[in-house]
Protein backbone atom coordinates (compact mmCIF):
# COMPACT_ATOMS: atom_id res chain seq x y z
CA UNK A 1 0.00 0.00 0.00
CA UNK A 2 1.34 3.46 -0.89
CA UNK A 3 1.90 6.03 1.79
CA UNK A 4 -0.80 8.66 2.17
CA UNK A 5 -1.07 11.86 4.13
CA UNK A 6 -4.53 12.87 2.95
CA UNK A 7 -7.36 12.30 5.37
CA UNK A 8 -10.23 10.42 3.81
CA UNK A 9 -13.71 11.84 4.31
CA UNK A 10 -14.79 8.66 6.10
CA UNK A 11 -11.98 8.59 8.65
CA UNK A 12 -13.70 10.81 11.20
CA UNK A 13 -16.57 8.35 11.42
CA UNK A 14 -14.17 5.42 11.54
CA UNK A 15 -12.15 7.02 14.35
CA UNK A 16 -15.37 7.76 16.27
CA UNK A 17 -16.47 4.17 15.86
CA UNK A 18 -13.05 2.86 16.92
CA UNK A 19 -13.07 5.05 20.02
CA UNK A 20 -16.61 4.13 21.04
CA UNK A 21 -15.82 0.41 20.71
CA UNK A 22 -12.60 0.59 22.70
CA UNK A 23 -14.07 2.66 25.53
CA UNK A 24 -17.11 0.38 25.77
CA UNK A 25 -15.17 -2.89 25.69
CA UNK A 26 -12.08 -2.00 27.69
CA UNK A 27 -13.39 0.66 30.09
CA UNK A 28 -17.11 -0.19 30.25
CA UNK A 29 -17.74 3.44 29.36
CA UNK A 30 -20.25 4.77 26.90
CA UNK A 31 -19.09 7.66 24.76
CA UNK A 32 -21.91 9.79 23.34
CA UNK A 33 -22.13 12.50 20.74
CA UNK A 34 -21.94 15.97 22.27
CA UNK A 35 -24.93 18.23 21.72
CA UNK A 36 -22.47 20.99 20.90
CA UNK A 37 -18.74 20.69 20.21
CA UNK A 38 -16.64 22.80 22.62
CA UNK A 39 -14.71 25.62 20.96
CA UNK A 40 -11.23 24.40 21.79
CA UNK A 41 -9.69 21.10 22.83
CA UNK A 42 -8.98 21.07 26.54
CA UNK A 43 -8.03 18.81 29.40
CA UNK A 44 -4.88 18.29 31.40
CA UNK A 45 -4.22 14.72 30.30
CA UNK A 46 -3.16 13.84 26.77
CA UNK A 47 -2.13 10.46 25.40
CA UNK A 48 -0.59 10.13 21.96
CA UNK A 49 0.38 7.28 19.68
CA UNK A 50 2.45 7.73 16.53
CA UNK A 51 1.62 6.17 13.17
CA UNK A 52 4.34 5.22 10.70
CA UNK A 53 4.30 3.51 7.34
CA UNK A 54 1.39 3.71 4.93
CA UNK A 55 -0.07 6.42 7.14
CA UNK A 56 2.25 8.74 9.09
CA UNK A 57 1.02 10.92 11.87
CA UNK A 58 -0.42 10.77 15.32
CA UNK A 59 -3.61 9.93 17.17
CA UNK A 60 -4.27 11.69 20.46
CA UNK A 61 -6.82 11.49 23.24
CA UNK A 62 -7.23 14.43 25.60
CA UNK A 63 -9.46 14.74 28.65
CA UNK A 64 -9.78 16.16 32.14
CA UNK A 65 -8.09 14.37 35.05
CA UNK A 66 -11.41 13.29 36.57
CA UNK A 67 -12.31 11.57 33.31
CA UNK A 68 -8.90 9.91 33.12
CA UNK A 69 -9.27 8.65 36.70
CA UNK A 70 -12.74 7.30 35.97
CA UNK A 71 -11.48 5.45 32.89
CA UNK A 72 -8.49 4.03 34.77
CA UNK A 73 -10.61 2.73 37.65
CA UNK A 74 -12.98 1.13 35.18
CA UNK A 75 -10.04 -0.60 33.50
CA UNK A 76 -7.84 -1.44 36.49
CA UNK A 77 -9.97 -1.21 39.62
CA UNK A 78 -10.03 1.20 42.53
CA UNK A 79 -6.24 0.98 43.05
CA UNK A 80 -5.85 3.31 40.10
CA UNK A 81 -7.70 6.14 41.86
CA UNK A 82 -4.72 6.96 44.06
CA UNK A 83 -2.04 6.12 41.52
CA UNK A 84 -1.41 8.86 38.93
CA UNK A 85 1.03 6.67 37.03
CA UNK A 86 -1.64 4.01 36.50
CA UNK A 87 -4.06 6.70 35.34
CA UNK A 88 -1.61 7.95 32.71
CA UNK A 89 -0.72 4.44 31.58
CA UNK A 90 -4.39 3.51 31.25
CA UNK A 91 -5.08 6.53 29.03
CA UNK A 92 -2.03 5.63 26.97
CA UNK A 93 -3.28 2.09 26.49
CA UNK A 94 -6.70 3.37 25.48
CA UNK A 95 -5.04 5.59 22.88
CA UNK A 96 -2.98 2.65 21.63
CA UNK A 97 -6.09 0.50 21.25
CA UNK A 98 -8.09 3.26 19.57
CA UNK A 99 -5.25 3.73 17.07
CA UNK A 100 -5.00 -0.02 16.49
CA UNK A 101 -8.75 -0.38 16.10
CA UNK A 102 -8.85 2.62 13.75
CA UNK A 103 -6.22 1.26 11.38
CA UNK A 104 -7.66 -2.24 11.45
CA UNK A 105 -10.91 -0.81 10.06
CA UNK A 106 -9.22 0.71 7.03
CA UNK A 107 -8.54 -1.67 4.18
CA UNK A 108 -4.83 -2.17 3.59
CA UNK A 109 -3.70 -0.10 6.57
CA UNK A 110 -3.57 -2.79 9.22
CA UNK A 111 -0.57 -4.57 7.73
CA UNK A 112 1.24 -1.46 6.55
CA UNK A 113 1.02 1.01 9.40
CA UNK A 114 2.93 0.60 12.65
CA UNK A 115 2.08 2.14 16.01
CA UNK A 116 4.51 3.70 18.45
CA UNK A 117 4.33 3.06 22.17
CA UNK A 118 2.03 5.60 23.84
CA UNK A 119 3.28 8.87 25.30
CA UNK A 120 1.31 10.70 27.99
CA UNK A 121 1.47 14.43 28.69
CA UNK A 122 0.33 15.97 31.96
CA UNK A 123 -0.69 19.61 31.83
CA UNK A 124 -2.73 21.87 29.61
CA UNK A 125 -0.38 24.67 28.66
CA UNK A 126 1.38 23.20 25.64
CA UNK A 127 1.37 23.40 21.88
CA UNK A 128 2.00 20.28 19.83
CA UNK A 129 3.90 20.69 16.58
CA UNK A 130 4.53 17.80 14.21
CA UNK A 131 7.03 17.73 11.38
CA UNK A 132 5.39 18.55 8.05
CA UNK A 133 1.83 18.63 9.30
CA UNK A 134 -0.45 17.93 6.40
CA UNK A 135 -3.99 17.62 7.59
CA UNK A 136 -5.96 16.65 10.60
CA UNK A 137 -9.31 16.14 12.21
CA UNK A 138 -10.52 16.41 15.75
CA UNK A 139 -13.76 15.96 17.63
CA UNK A 140 -15.06 15.53 21.13
CA UNK A 141 -17.30 12.80 22.47
CA UNK A 142 -18.98 12.99 25.86
CA UNK A 143 -17.99 10.74 28.74
CA UNK A 144 -20.42 11.33 31.62
CA UNK A 145 -21.06 14.76 30.16
CA UNK A 146 -17.39 15.78 29.99
CA UNK A 147 -15.59 16.05 26.66
CA UNK A 148 -12.99 13.55 25.56
CA UNK A 149 -11.08 14.88 22.56
CA UNK A 150 -9.83 12.64 19.79
CA UNK A 151 -7.49 13.92 17.09
CA UNK A 152 -5.74 12.52 14.04
CA UNK A 153 -2.88 14.48 12.49
CA UNK A 154 -1.19 13.18 9.37
CA UNK A 155 1.99 14.25 7.66
CA UNK A 156 3.71 13.14 4.51
CA UNK B 1 -9.54 -29.39 39.93
CA UNK B 2 -6.94 -26.91 41.16
CA UNK B 3 -7.07 -23.30 40.08
CA UNK B 4 -5.38 -22.31 36.87
CA UNK B 5 -1.83 -21.00 37.02
CA UNK B 6 -1.43 -18.34 34.36
CA UNK B 7 1.47 -16.44 32.78
CA UNK B 8 0.69 -13.08 31.17
CA UNK B 9 3.36 -11.65 28.84
CA UNK B 10 3.09 -8.01 27.76
CA UNK B 11 5.45 -5.03 27.86
CA UNK B 12 2.62 -2.88 29.21
CA UNK B 13 2.00 -3.33 32.94
CA UNK B 14 -1.46 -1.84 32.45
CA UNK B 15 -2.32 -4.38 29.79
CA UNK B 16 -1.10 -7.23 32.01
CA UNK B 17 -3.48 -6.04 34.73
CA UNK B 18 -6.34 -5.66 32.25
CA UNK B 19 -5.82 -9.19 30.95
CA UNK B 20 -5.74 -10.64 34.47
CA UNK B 21 -8.85 -8.69 35.42
CA UNK B 22 -10.64 -9.91 32.30
CA UNK B 23 -9.73 -13.53 33.04
CA UNK B 24 -11.17 -13.20 36.54
CA UNK B 25 -14.26 -11.27 35.36
CA UNK B 26 -14.84 -13.99 32.77
CA UNK B 27 -15.46 -16.45 35.58
CA UNK B 28 -12.49 -18.68 34.80
CA UNK B 29 -11.04 -20.45 37.85
CA UNK B 30 -7.87 -18.39 38.00
CA UNK B 31 -5.34 -18.95 40.75
CA UNK B 32 -1.81 -17.61 40.70
CA UNK B 33 -0.97 -15.18 37.89
CA UNK B 34 2.64 -14.40 37.03
CA UNK B 35 3.74 -11.62 34.71
CA UNK B 36 6.57 -11.13 32.26
CA UNK B 37 7.33 -7.99 30.27
CA UNK B 38 8.88 -9.69 27.23
CA UNK B 39 9.51 -13.07 25.68
CA UNK B 40 12.89 -13.58 27.34
CA UNK B 41 11.44 -13.05 30.82
CA UNK B 42 8.57 -15.35 29.93
CA UNK B 43 10.90 -18.13 28.79
CA UNK B 44 12.74 -17.84 32.10
CA UNK B 45 9.43 -18.23 33.96
CA UNK B 46 8.26 -21.29 32.02
CA UNK B 47 11.65 -22.91 32.50
CA UNK B 48 11.24 -22.59 36.26
CA UNK B 49 7.68 -23.82 36.71
CA UNK B 50 4.57 -25.21 35.02
CA UNK B 51 1.63 -23.10 33.82
CA UNK B 52 -1.87 -24.06 32.71
CA UNK B 53 -2.27 -21.12 30.33
CA UNK B 54 -0.08 -18.47 28.74
CA UNK B 55 -1.38 -15.23 27.23
CA UNK B 56 1.15 -13.22 25.28
CA UNK B 57 1.34 -9.95 23.39
CA UNK B 58 2.90 -10.19 19.93
CA UNK B 59 4.72 -6.86 19.71
CA UNK B 60 7.22 -6.51 22.54
CA UNK B 61 10.78 -5.22 22.85
CA UNK B 62 13.75 -7.50 23.63
CA UNK B 63 11.97 -10.68 22.49
CA UNK B 64 8.60 -10.49 20.77
CA UNK B 65 5.74 -12.95 21.00
CA UNK B 66 6.73 -14.89 17.89
CA UNK B 67 10.30 -15.44 19.10
CA UNK B 68 8.87 -16.44 22.45
CA UNK B 69 6.69 -19.07 20.78
CA UNK B 70 9.68 -20.48 18.91
CA UNK B 71 11.71 -20.60 22.10
CA UNK B 72 8.84 -22.23 23.95
CA UNK B 73 8.99 -25.24 21.62
CA UNK B 74 12.26 -26.23 23.24
CA UNK B 75 11.01 -26.05 26.83
CA UNK B 76 9.92 -29.45 28.13
CA UNK B 77 7.72 -28.07 30.93
CA UNK B 78 5.76 -26.01 28.40
CA UNK B 79 4.64 -28.98 26.30
CA UNK B 80 0.89 -28.91 25.84
CA UNK B 81 0.41 -25.58 27.58
CA UNK B 82 -1.99 -23.49 25.48
CA UNK B 83 -0.65 -20.12 24.39
CA UNK B 84 -3.10 -17.43 23.31
CA UNK B 85 -1.76 -14.33 21.58
CA UNK B 86 -3.13 -10.86 22.31
CA UNK B 87 -2.55 -8.07 19.85
CA UNK B 88 -3.61 -4.57 18.98
CA UNK B 89 -2.22 -4.73 15.51
CA UNK B 90 -4.66 -5.78 12.85
CA UNK B 91 -1.96 -7.68 11.01
CA UNK B 92 -3.32 -10.96 9.72
CA UNK B 93 0.18 -12.06 8.74
CA UNK B 94 1.49 -11.82 12.32
CA UNK B 95 -1.49 -13.74 13.66
CA UNK B 96 -1.15 -16.46 11.03
CA UNK B 97 2.56 -16.74 11.80
CA UNK B 98 1.84 -17.02 15.52
CA UNK B 99 -0.65 -19.82 14.91
CA UNK B 100 1.85 -21.60 12.67
CA UNK B 101 4.53 -21.62 15.35
CA UNK B 102 2.40 -22.95 18.17
CA UNK B 103 -0.18 -20.46 19.38
CA UNK B 104 -3.55 -22.08 20.02
CA UNK B 105 -5.59 -18.94 19.50
CA UNK B 106 -5.60 -15.19 19.54
CA UNK B 107 -7.52 -12.29 21.05
CA UNK B 108 -7.59 -8.94 19.32
CA UNK B 109 -7.78 -5.78 21.41
CA UNK B 110 -10.24 -4.36 22.28
CA UNK B 111 -11.86 -7.32 23.98
CA UNK B 112 -14.49 -8.06 26.60
CA UNK B 113 -14.18 -10.65 29.39
CA UNK B 114 -16.79 -12.70 27.54
CA UNK B 115 -14.64 -12.75 24.42
CA UNK B 116 -11.63 -13.79 26.48
CA UNK B 117 -13.65 -16.68 27.90
CA UNK B 118 -14.85 -17.72 24.44
CA UNK B 119 -11.28 -17.94 23.18
CA UNK B 120 -9.62 -19.40 26.28
CA UNK B 121 -12.13 -21.79 27.87
CA UNK B 122 -12.14 -24.36 25.03
CA UNK B 123 -8.38 -24.71 25.40
CA UNK B 124 -8.54 -25.61 29.07
CA UNK B 125 -9.30 -28.98 30.58
CA UNK B 126 -11.80 -29.60 33.36
CA UNK B 127 -14.85 -27.92 31.86
CA UNK B 128 -13.85 -24.30 32.50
Amino acid sequence: MESTSQIDAHWKGILECAAIEVFAMMASTELRAMAEQPDHPGGEQTAMVGLAGALCGMITIRCKPETAVKLATQMLGEDARSNPSMVGDALGELCNMVAGNFKSKITGLADHCMLSVPTVIWGEDYVMQTVQPNSGLQFALACDGLPVWFALVTHG
Amino acid sequence: MSKLRVLIVDDSSVMRKIVERSLRQAGLDIGEVLEASNGAEALAEVSKSKFDLILSDINMPAMDGLEFLRGLAGVESARGVPVVMITTEGSEARVVEALSVGAKGYIRKPFTPEQVKERVAPLLGGGQ
